[in-house]
């Protein structure tokens, strides 16, 4: 069989963002493979470990500078790599196209992708793929078996969680807790530059946005930032209340 | 048409459900509002519904008894192409965000995810919504005769109930059978106040110490205040509490009138989930923990002492 492991690679969550030119700028930042990307490329590997006869193929669209988040992902251990390099920014639909594309002409029996996006905040792409594939999909899967063509596991919903079971080919969108992404080795990392990493244009996917950015502006909603200290803590419960009742309004 | 799908679950239509309608009262389009129930025994939910838009489809199907974004999708697009809307509008609910982009591939529809705000300009189509581990608000635009809209649960006050029922009307589905299956379900009903839906919630974090701490510290200040309760994640994944509880990137996204968050030191994940709240309050023994930087009003010192406290206050 062969998974498809779509990465994106985003600002690190612990940098604060900056905006020029009408958009988070990313010059000179520190980006990483999106963590919800990364459960997706562990959860490949874990499957073949389990016994599965697996290539593991990685997809990533986008510019140049994304090559840093393929090569961690081969360093992991995945097998190969397609890199469809553009400067274009494509929306989740738009770019749900393109892997659908991929993910037919490689044959692929399963999509692994983030459940959510770290700088678009989107859900969308892993469920626009199965649509563009026409196959079947779960989201925030938090335990995966593969059992032949059967996968089971456990994803979370709105009001609990679910067990599941489906048929290969699909979708899954993974997310912190379903693995503990690993290291990559030394050794794995000198046999990784030997991987192939397939070079791609966009212009052979004929896609268009369908959504355009305007704009962007950093959240400065002002606190008040009234911290007190609780040495003495019924004073401080006391001061606390008073303040929670008389000046913000939001208790009786 | 404006098409709204009406979120619904166990048989009651939820707030969201008004603040789509509200959504729809405001978006600056023109055309009746049609709110569409997909589920299975959900008269009492279509007779609410009949009450946000200016008619009402119902597919009462047995097929429909559980969610599953193959066939709400399927439904969804067949009754937009059937009755022509220029707009569908979505709760960004977990459910409605893994249904409504299979809606729009499916309609060749650009996707609006997740919006704070919706208008018309022009025949345009701009949103607000925030990105970035809500971090960033961006403004995007789509124009197209058919656009998906999945509204951020929370983001429209919600409408009231117009005092007339609109007309019912049922509607017949092709649906293929759902490929997959739900073979168990772990509900996690607490009993309390639903999350989203709350004006205010106590959240804690790892600093209450104990899934005793928890219950004692955030559950007892919640239960003093009638507040919904939310959890981080850390303690999420210690079992200290259930997954449906958990506020952040990869829970639930809260904005009441006040949080007060109980030994969280607030990592940019968590905040991605609660920074719209209204006001924000914070108890943590660190001075330097990045929630109080989030902060509006704060306590900074031991959570076993300033919660009892704050209890006995309030109950004076």
């Amino acid at each position: 069989m062969r998974i498809l492991a779509l990465i994106r690679q985003v600002l690190d969550a612990e940098e604060t963002v900056r905006v020029a030119d009408n958009k988070v700028d990313l010059d000179g930042r520190k980006l990483v493979m999106d963590t919800m990307d990364e459960y997706g490329v562990e959860e490949a590997l874990r499957l073949r470990e389990k016994g599965a006869d697996a290539e593991i193929v990685v997809v990533a669209v986008g510019p140049a500078r994304v090559l840093e988040a393929v090569r961690a992902a081969l360093a992991m251990g995945a097998d190969r790599a397609i890199h469809v390099e553009t400067d274009v920014a494509l929306d989740a639909i738009a770019l749900s196209s393109v892997i659908g594309q991929i993910a037919k002409a490689e044959q692929a029996d399963l999509v692994l992708c983030g459940g959510q996006q770290a700088d678009w905040d989107s859900q969308a792409l892993g469920a626009a793929i199965a649509e563009r594939l026409a196959w079947p999909q779960v989201t925030w899967t938090k335990t995966l078996e593969l059992n032949g063509a059967t996968l089971t596991g456990k994803h979370d919903t709105d009001d609990g969680v679910e067990s599941f079971a489906l048929s290969l080919p699909a979708v899954l969108t993974t997310q912190q807790g379903l693995n503990d992404p690993r290291y990559p080795t030394l050794p794995n990392i000198v046999k990784s530059k030997k991987k192939e990493i397939r070079k791609d244009t966009l212009e052979a996917y004929n896609v268009t946005p369908k959504v355009k950015l305007q704009g962007v502006a950093v959240q400065s909603k002002e606190r008040l930032r009234k911290i007190l200290d609780g040495k003495d803590a019924p004073a401080a419960a006391a001061l606390l209340v008073q303040s929670l009742r008389q000046e913000a309004g939001v208790i009786q | 048409m404006i098409l709204l799908v009406v979120p619904h679950a166990d048989g009651k239509i939820g707030r969201a459900a008004y603040e789509l309608a509200s959504a729809a009262r405001n978006i600056g389009r023109e055309g009746p509002v049609t709110a569409l129930v997909l589920g299975s025994g959900v008269a009492a939910v279509a007779a609410k519904a009949a009450h946000i838009g200016d008619q009402v489809l119902v597919a009462d199907l047995p097929e429909l008894a559980q969610f599953d974004p193959e066939l709400w999708s399927a439904a969804v697009a067949q009754i937009a192409q059937e009755g022509e809307a220029h707009t569908i509008l979505i709760a960004a609910s977990r459910d409605g965000r893994a249904y409504s982009p299979r809606v729009a591939v499916k309609l060749d529809a650009p996707l609006l995810e997740d919006v704070a705000s919706v208008q018309d300009r022009g025949g345009t189509l701009v949103a607000e919504r925030y990105c970035f581990l809500t971090r960033v608000t961006e403004t995007i635009e789509a124009q197209a005769k058919v656009t998906v809209v999945s509204v951020k649960p929370g983001a429209f006050a919600p409408e009231l109930p117009a005092p007339e029922a609109a007309e019912q009307f049922d509607v017949d589905l092709q649906l293929l059978p759902r490929r997959v299956a739900i073979t168990g379900k772990e509900k996690e009903d607490t009993g309390r106040i639903a999350l989203a839906e709350a004006d205010l919630v106590v959240a804690g974090g790892r600093g209450v110490g104990s899934p005793e701490g928890f219950t004692q510290l955030v559950v007892g200040l919640a239960d003093q205040l009638g507040a919904a309760v939310g959890a981080t994640r850390a303690v999420v994944d210690a079992g200290w509490r259930p997954y449906s509880e958990q506020v952040g990137q990869t829970g639930k996204t809260v904005q009441p009138k006040a949080y007060i968050a109980v030994g969280i030191s607030g990592a940019v994940q968590h905040i991605s989930g609660m920074s719209k709240s209204a006001c924000i309050v914070a108890i943590n023994k660190d001075p330097d923990a990045p929630i109080f930087h989030f902060a509006d009003y704060g306590i900074v010192g031991d959570v076993r002492q300033i919660v009892p406290a704050l209890i006995a206050e309030l109950r004076k």
